[in-house]
């Protein structure tokens, strides 16, 4: 394991201990689980000491787990160039319970804070702008969700009388098929197709 | 080529290929002869449009990619008097390349009302003629031809440029055979 990567986790814990919950440096990857309000201010932390210099935010990602009880993560992956070092810091949080924004850390994170907002559902407390960025207007629900429908609920079509495109609830003539004949996921077979004569035995 | 007609021939919207060059003949003899043409008003205007379809440039997905090699010297559509124009109001076709998402589909219809009659389509790809691999999504148009009528489809994902190519040539043969003044 990379030792530096360890010393920088112990390092980061002990600056913050009473904001980190847990530090994973597995797959030499550093990664932090962060309580939740303490957030801004651990990234503040590591944007500015010495030591860190994590001065770039470069995404945030959503992540959905429909198992726990704080179903979605939020995931900051940071890059200082300083010491060509990378940083991932998580928090939890479920559909009701406000994560503070970091865009008065990060002005990077904005749109992406807004992003996981539409697709996940996820709010941000303090967002200076916190509307939808990638779905349709008007759309309705989080498509990265995983109770969310693949195809969703809506589709659109142009209606030439009233001339103009509507709205019309999701009829699929052609039923979803899976041409995945191979897939090691759907059950492997003891001869693939095509495979039985190969050995003689059949 | 060839729609300029010499009295005397009979169906000639569509000359086969080994009529060309005697409908060529036959036209330089006239000139020759007499010095100028005679031909239908029909036969004229369908040489017109069909020798210079200005597509809008509409590249909406990867298959943009595709088209932009099909305008450019390899394949070079110019020669079809096929010229990308950044204007519906100068458009006589707009090609959908790429995949037309709900979000996208009233600016998609907009851009076709603006364009002139008469007015041509060529849907680009399997995500544009059928919704392809996003058949299933929950953000994407099945397929163009829920919008706006289309008069050419292209398959392939993407197509090659070749197959555009081949695409806009049978739009060109529509466009003769058709053969009607108003649309």
């Amino acid at each position: 394991m990379d030792l530096a990567l360890r010393d920088l986790g112990e390092y980061v814990q002990a600056a913050l201990h009473e904001a980190v919950l847990s530090v994973d440096t597995g797959r030499d990857e550093l990664c932090i689980l962060v309580k939740t309000p303490a957030l801004p201010r651990v990234l503040r932390y590591l944007r500015d000491d010495v030591n860190c210099q994590f001065k770039q935010l470069m995404d945030v990602c959503g992540v959905d787990y429909p198992g726990r009880a704080e179903r979605f993560e939020v995931v900051y992956n940071l890059l200082s160039l300083t010491h060509n070092r990378r940083i991932r810091v998580k928090v939890r949080t479920d559909e009701r319970t406000p994560v503070p924004t970091v865009t008065s850390v990060f002005n990077s994170a904005g749109w992406w804070e807004r992003e996981a907002w539409d697709l996940y559902g996820i709010l941000f407390l303090e967002h200076p702008d916190l509307r939808r960025i990638l779905t349709d207007y008007g759309f309705e629900g989080h498509p990265l969700r995983k109770d969310f429908p693949l195809t969703g609920y809506v589709e659109v079509r142009w209606d030439d009388e009233q001339k103009r495109i509507v709205y019309e609830p999701v009829k699929l003539p052609q039923d979803f098929r899976n041409f995945d004949f191979l897939s090691p996921w759907e059950g492997m077979q003891e001869y693939l197709p095509g495979d039985e004569k190969a050995d003689g035995k059949h | 080529m060839g729609i300029i007609v010499p009295p005397g021939s009979n169906d000639p919207a569509v000359p086969k290929g080994g009529d060309v060059d005697q409908l060529w003949q036959g036209v330089n003899d006239a000139i020759q002869e007499k010095g100028f043409l005679l031909t239908q008003v029909d036969n004229l205007v369908n040489w017109a449009r069909a020798g210079s379809m200005w597509p809008m440039t509409f590249g909406l997905a990867c298959c943009a990619i595709e088209m932009m090699h099909a305008y450019v010297s390899r394949y070079d559509l110019d020669r079809f008097g096929v010229v990308p124009r950044p204007s519906p109001r100068q458009s006589d076709v707009i090609i959908v390349a790429g995949t037309l998402t709900n979000k996208m589909a009233p600016a998609f219809r907009r851009v076709y009302d603006q364009m002139a009659e008469p007015r041509y389509v060529i849907s680009m790809g399997s995500c544009a003629n059928g919704g392809g691999y996003y058949h299933y999504s929950y953000s994407v148009v099945r397929g163009c031809d829920r919008v706006i009528p289309v008069d050419v489809y292209v398959p392939g994902c993407p197509p090659t440029a070749e197959a555009l190519v081949y695409g806009v040539l049978l739009l060109q043969k529509k466009i003769r055979r058709t053969g009607t003044l108003w649309r």
